[in-house]
């Protein structure tokens, strides 16, 4: 057996496998964040709790309607979506004129009111969600072992990533976004739906956050807490990245999972704190983040 | 003077008190009012929304919890040394936090909590899951025992009133103006010659000094320190308690505190719907009612004079 630092390469390969999975977790839902933030100046507190729903969605749609996972993956982020057009037609857009905080308040709100409702009729044990018949076994390498579904996972967050950029840098659509961001009034002065293209980057930001909860529903248990675990550490990846660039918080995303992932293998205790030991060192070296700007 | 006898006729009421009600619960309430005034000197006179300040609350809670049952130390002793473990994290938490503004402040310090939660898990001292129980309230002084509900009562209450003035004190100083300007606009602050990030990184040490105090005076009159008083909930919990009292308001921390203290004594039979609706509580805050209770009256006051 090959060693590296006294570790078998295997094990080495297999937390920085199971690392990647992770950050491409951490990336999606940064993402999402950093979209919501530019448009709607609020950090979504609620993006664990709709993550946690979309996974939850995947898995009633699987068990009480045996409807299977490819179609899930469809309909609970669009489920997700539409939660998010309620959410931000009944609450978000009356704190439009207020202080930052309030959305912050608010958000963490809802995330507890959705928390405790599955909570109380899903306990806190969580539940396992089966994989599709295509994502069983492994692919064999030679020298490593590479578990089918987590290489579904990788793929398909690249992809997510990599069209989400595409959409804001190099779109029409992203063009107004972004000029959106920049001043509202001048864009709603063009004749764009200022207020409609809130609402709908608002639902895309926390669809996004459903997508990645099916795709976790079969790694993670399926469980209500799934969604404050994740948010924190998503919220230190969002410190030390910066919510001014996209490609910022999807670098910074993987980049931490796969350290998370090593830390495991060399220093498993830490594994749980490395992030926000990074997080602090990143505030001592470049308080502004490492591709921020300060708003 | 409407205001001295308001603060008199609040002061008899809290001497009253345990004659009448519950002396375990009252003590609660106390702690946590304090919690909540401490919380309330960074987000409603400074403008600083920290949510993370269950780091200071809960390993104070576990220091004073170890001091007291492990070492043996007095009651007094067992508090200042949970108080002062509060205060070297807020100087170090603070140093970080203060570099950034705004709503990244917010997430810095939820950050810098949830790694101190995650100490707590793994360090050997707070054994984990169970938490320090059974922690004995012990003699003040070597000489009064506080075993009895009513003396420790007392002993919580002197703490509180303390900690009450000191806070009323420090707001209505020239510091406190000091912050409060920074609250209203920082960078005519920082124009006018004020080392605005220095005043920032004194009131949040205050601040989770105080938030110590509270969760080290806890620790002993109810004999316990877990994760859950070093968790995010917690965080959010005394969030909940400022806004819904009144954020800005000398008394309306302690007015959230009691409030949500009493709900989740009276709905625990509920189990997770106290959750959802100490989540409700915040939307309904948030969208309806962002003065809060006391801030609310305060107001109804000024319109009608």
């Amino acid at each position: 057996m090959t060693e590296l630092f006294g570790v078998p390469i295997q094990a080495l390969l297999g937390q920085l496998m199971l690392g990647l999975v992770n950050g491409s977790f951490y990336a999606i839902l940064s993402l999402g964040l950093a979209v919501i933030f530019g448009m709607l100046n609020i950090v979504n507190f609620a993006h664990g709790a709709l993550y946690m729903v979309g996974a939850f969605f995947a898995w009633m749609l699987l068990n009480y309607a045996g409807i299977n996972y490819w179609a899930a993956l469809v309909i609970a982020p669009v489920g997700v979506a539409l939660m998010g057009v309620l959410i931000e037609k009944t609450m978000l857009q009356w704190l439009r004129q207020l202080d930052h905080l309030y959305g912050l308040l608010l958000t963490f709100g809802l995330a507890l009111i959705l928390e405790g409702i599955f909570r109380e009729f899903y306990g806190s044990s969580g539940l396992p969600y089966d994989l599709p018949d295509v994502f069983k076994g492994v692919f064999d390498l030679g020298f490593m072992m590479l578990p089918k579904y987590r290489v579904w996972v990788i793929i398909m967050s690249f992809v997510l990533c990599l069209f989400t950029w595409y959409v804001i840098e190099k779109t029409k659509l992203g063009a107004y976004l972004r000029a959106g961001t920049e001043n509202p009034q001048l864009v709603q002065a063009f004749g764009i739906n200022v207020p409609l293209m809130v609402t709908l980057t608002y639902a895309f930001g926390v669809g996004l956050a459903g997508l990645a909860g099916v795709m976790a529903a079969p790694i993670y248990q399926v469980s209500p807490l799934m969604g404050s675990n994740i948010i924190i550490v998503v919220f230190a990846v969002v410190v030390i990245g910066g919510m001014g660039s996209i490609l910022g918080s999807i670098v910074t995303g993987l980049a931490l999972g796969l350290i998370e992932g090593l830390t495991k293998v060399f220093f498993a205790e830490a594994s749980t704190t490395v992030v926000f030991v990074i997080m602090a060192i990143v505030l001592l070296l470049r308080p502004a983040g490492l591709f921020g700007r300060e708003k | 003077m409407r205001q001295t006898v308001l603060y008199a006729g609040l002061l008899l009421a809290l001497l009253v008190a345990p004659w009448v009600g519950y002396p375990v619960f009252l003590m609660k309430a106390l702690c946590f009012a304090l919690f909540a005034s401490a919380f309330n000197l960074l987000i409603g006179f400074t403008g600083l929304l920290s949510f993370g300040h269950a780091m200071f609350f809960g390993f104070a809670a576990y220091v004073t919890g170890h001091a007291a049952k492990v070492w043996g130390l007095t009651p007094e002793l067992a508090i200042v040394c949970g108080t002062l473990s509060a205060t070297l994290i807020g100087v170090l938490t603070g140093w970080l936090a203060v570099r950034r503004q705004g709503i990244y402040f917010a997430m810095v310090t939820l950050a810098l909590a949830q790694m101190i939660y995650f100490l707590c898990v793994q360090a050997p001292f707070t054994y984990a899951e169970d938490g320090i129980q059974s922690i004995p309230r012990g003699q003040l002084l070597g000489m009064i025992g506080l075993g009895d509900d009513m003396v420790m009562y007392y002993f919580v209450l002197a703490i509180f009133v303390g900690a009450f003035a000191l806070i009323y004190r420090i707001v209505h100083s020239p510091f406190g103006q000091v912050l409060k300007s920074i609250r209203e606009n920082e960078t005519r602050a920082l124009s006018l010659g004020y080392q605005v990030d220095r005043y920032k990184l004194m009131a949040f040490v205050l601040s989770a000094t105080l938030a110590g105090l509270a969760g080290s005076t806890k620790t002993l009159a109810l004999g316990l320190a877990t994760l859950t008083d070093v968790g995010w909930q917690m965080s959010g919990e005394v969030v909940l308690m400022t806004l819904l009292g009144g954020m800005g308001t000398i008394l309306g921390p302690s007015v959230g505190a009691i409030i949500i203290v009493a709900m989740q004594n009276y709905l625990a039979d509920l189990g997770s719907w106290v959750t959802t609706i100490m989540g409700a509580t915040f939307v309904i805050c948030v969208l309806v009612f962002r003065r809060g209770i006391v801030g609310e009256i305060a107001h109804r006051f000024e319109r009608k004079a």
